[in-house]
């Protein structure tokens, strides 16, 4: 055979992916459809800043928007994770770069690394534009090397927490039009998730749905790495939980990463160039 | 080469198909075919649509489980292909929209960094980006966005994208699919390069008579499932065109005989012994070209060949719901 080894391989694949990844955010922020969503968070954010002028946290004189900060940047992280890669697959699935990836040698491994990759920058670039409103409220948090380290150890876990779930459902997805269903349901998961309001004001039974999913667990470690100490009072339980938090995204991780693969391996077998030539005359006779 | 394949007798074989059956449902798409290539071989699958050509080039890519025989590509199955049996291919895929944003030279640099851990002495892979784009004639193009590309120059970039890795055998469906003659004429230029300067085995399917003649060194003809004819053009012509028409004039009448079997000679040779008042005698053979045109009429007529076509995606269908 050759004289590389598997190590060697995999590891041109995983390089290949980097540049792909590295490739794919240039041209995503090249792309004005695509900027609008990665700053959308940022803008949205802006425009609840400019509504919460004023207003505090019930009970409290803390600033609403300084409260609402941490939640988004928790929430920017799960939304990223979770819609990107099941969006982008679908399509890539039914335009047939799904196929190239996996007509060239470990060129799925390639694919996931970069799409890995694109996500983290892409969501890495909407929460750094979410600093830039945040400066109007930055003297009511707490911000010094704890801040940082957690954010940071956030920032990871829940990419690795959503993207493999996320990489499921797309692959589970048949066409790319129905990922529009997981942006609604994405939708719907952010009002019992205690990002605009604290949870502990909801109904009880909304509250336990809005812990099974990531974006509350994502927000309230946000809301651990930058409120004020005194703001857990709004929390359930009064405590940050960290422990438990990085239990539950470590579920979802592990599920993700047992799921990711097989549906993943799953829908590849059945990709083909007549099924791409399907999915173009499915699209043509539409007519857009 | 031989040392890369190890003792195995076949590696001058670049595919070997045996007995391939494929069923859709309840219809056989593929009734038995059999047929080899060898090394350095251009291999036309000519047949017209819904024949079962696409079906048989995506079993041999390994993109689709057979239903039964045997099939050696490289050397291996196929069906259970490792990641450096498919580096030794290349699959020239009909591009639509995927990478539309991406550039030409960046698309093919990224493609090319996954065939670096298997280049060997014989084969140097992959193929450099910025030769390759010369040799496709995608220098002035080297920058364009994918999606910016008109349908000659994207198609070269799928033959660009196909052969990047330095493939030792290539697969090509249905090539020049919608291509203008002066395309057409450049990507059959770029093909008769593979084959010559590479000594890469073709694999390509088309419905065209005329490009298989021009491409290939042999031609399989696939009808209904099952390989009707296989050899190069001239023996393409004896093999399928057994139709011949001879036509004399006798006691100032004109005479018309339709010989449907075998050597019009003989009945020739009979007429003139018993028939000596015979003038204006003329043997008239179908064309290649008549005989394959009836077949595609045929096909075209037939609703079963129709049903056909469609069938590789109503299968998958059914294997979704099943799974």
């Amino acid at each position: 055979m050759t004289t590389s080894t598997p190590t060697d391989v995999r590891w041109a694949a995983v390089r290949a992916g980097l540049s792909r990844g590295w490739l794919e955010t240039k041209y995503s922020l090249q792309e004005p459809g695509d900027v609008i969503w990665i700053v959308a968070f940022p803008v949205i954010y802006a425009v609840v800043l400019l509504f919460m002028r004023g207003s505090t946290v019930p009970g409290t004189d803390f600033a609403l928007g300084a409260m609402v900060l941490p939640s988004l940047v928790g929430m920017s992280i799960a939304f990223g994770g979770l819609t990107g890669p099941a969006s982008t697959i679908a399509v890539d699935r039914e335009d047939g770069t799904l196929l190239r990836a996996k007509a060239t040698p470990d060129g799925m491994v390639g694919y996931l690394v970069g799409k890995i990759l694109l996500f983290a920058l892409t969501t890495l670039v909407s929460l750094v534009a979410l600093v830039i409103p945040a400066f109007t409220v930055a003297g009511d948090l707490r911000l010094d090397a704890r801040t940082g380290v957690l954010l940071v150890l956030i920032f990871v876990v829940g990419m690795v927490a959503t993207v493999p779930i996320s990489v499921a459902l797309g692959s589970l997805f048949k066409t790319a039009s129905q990922t529009g269903l997981l942006f609604l349901g994405s939708m719907l998961l952010i009002v019992p998730s205690g990002i605009f309001y604290p949870i502990t004001a909801l109904p009880v039974w909304l509250q336990w749905v809005g812990q099974a999913f990531p974006y509350y667990w994502l927000g309230l470690g946000a809301r651990s790495a930058m409120l004020p100490e005194s703001m857990v009072a709004a929390e359930i339980g009064e405590s940050w939980r960290t422990a438990e938090m990085f239990a539950v995204l470590g579920v979802w991780a592990l599920v993700g990463m047992v799921l990711a693969p097989i549906v993943l391996r799953r829908m590849a077998r059945r990709e083909s160039g007549s099924t791409v030539a399907a999915a173009r005359e499915r699209y043509m006779s539409k007519g857009y | 080469m031989s040392e890369r394949n190890g003792p195995r007798p076949s590696s001058d074989v670049a595919l070997d198909v045996r007995d391939l059956w494929m069923r859709y449902g309840t219809k056989d798409v593929l009734q038995g075919v059999s047929f080899t290539a060898q090394r350095g071989e251009v291999v036309a699958l000519l047949g017209p649509n819904g024949a079962g050509k696409t079906t048989t080039i995506e079993i041999l890519e390994g993109f689709r489980m057979r239903s039964a025989g045997e099939v050696l590509v490289l050397g291996q199955d196929p069906a259970h292909g490792d990641e450096a049996w498919r580096a030794r291919l290349g699959v020239v895929l009909q591009s639509w929209r995927d990478h539309g944003r991406w550039r030409v030279r960046d698309l093919l640099g990224y493609l090319a960094r996954f065939y670096v851990p298997y280049s060997t002495p014989e084969v140097s892979r992959p193929w450099d980006v910025e030769e390759l784009i010369r040799v496709v004639g995608l220098a002035e193009q080297a920058n364009a966005k994918v999606q910016t590309l008109s349908g000659g120059q994207r198609r070269r970039l799928d033959v660009a994208i196909g052969i990047v890795g330095r493939p030792e055998l290539v697969f090509l469906d249905e090539p020049t699919a919608g291509f203008d003659p002066h395309a057409r004429r450049e990507f059959h230029d770029l093909v008769h390069r593979l084959a010559d300067f590479e000594n890469t085995t073709v694999l390509l399917t088309t419905h065209d008579l005329d490009e298989a003649e021009k491409l290939a060194d042999r031609i399989l003809v696939l009808d209904e499932g099952t390989i009707i004819a296989n050899g190069s053009a001239d023996q393409l012509a004896r093999e399928l065109t057994t139709q011949a028409e001879v036509r004399w004039t006798s006691e100032g009448r004109r005479h018309v005989h339709a010989v449907t079997e075998g050597d019009p000679t003989r009945f020739v040779r009979e007429l003139l012994t018993q028939d000596a008042g015979a003038t204006d005698l003329e043997v008239r053979r179908a064309s290649l070209e008549d005989t394959y045109m009836s077949l595609v009429h045929r096909a075209e007529a037939d609703p079963a060949g129709q049903a056909d076509r469609t069938g590789p995606v109503g299968t998958d269908q059914t294997e979704e719901a099943q799974s």
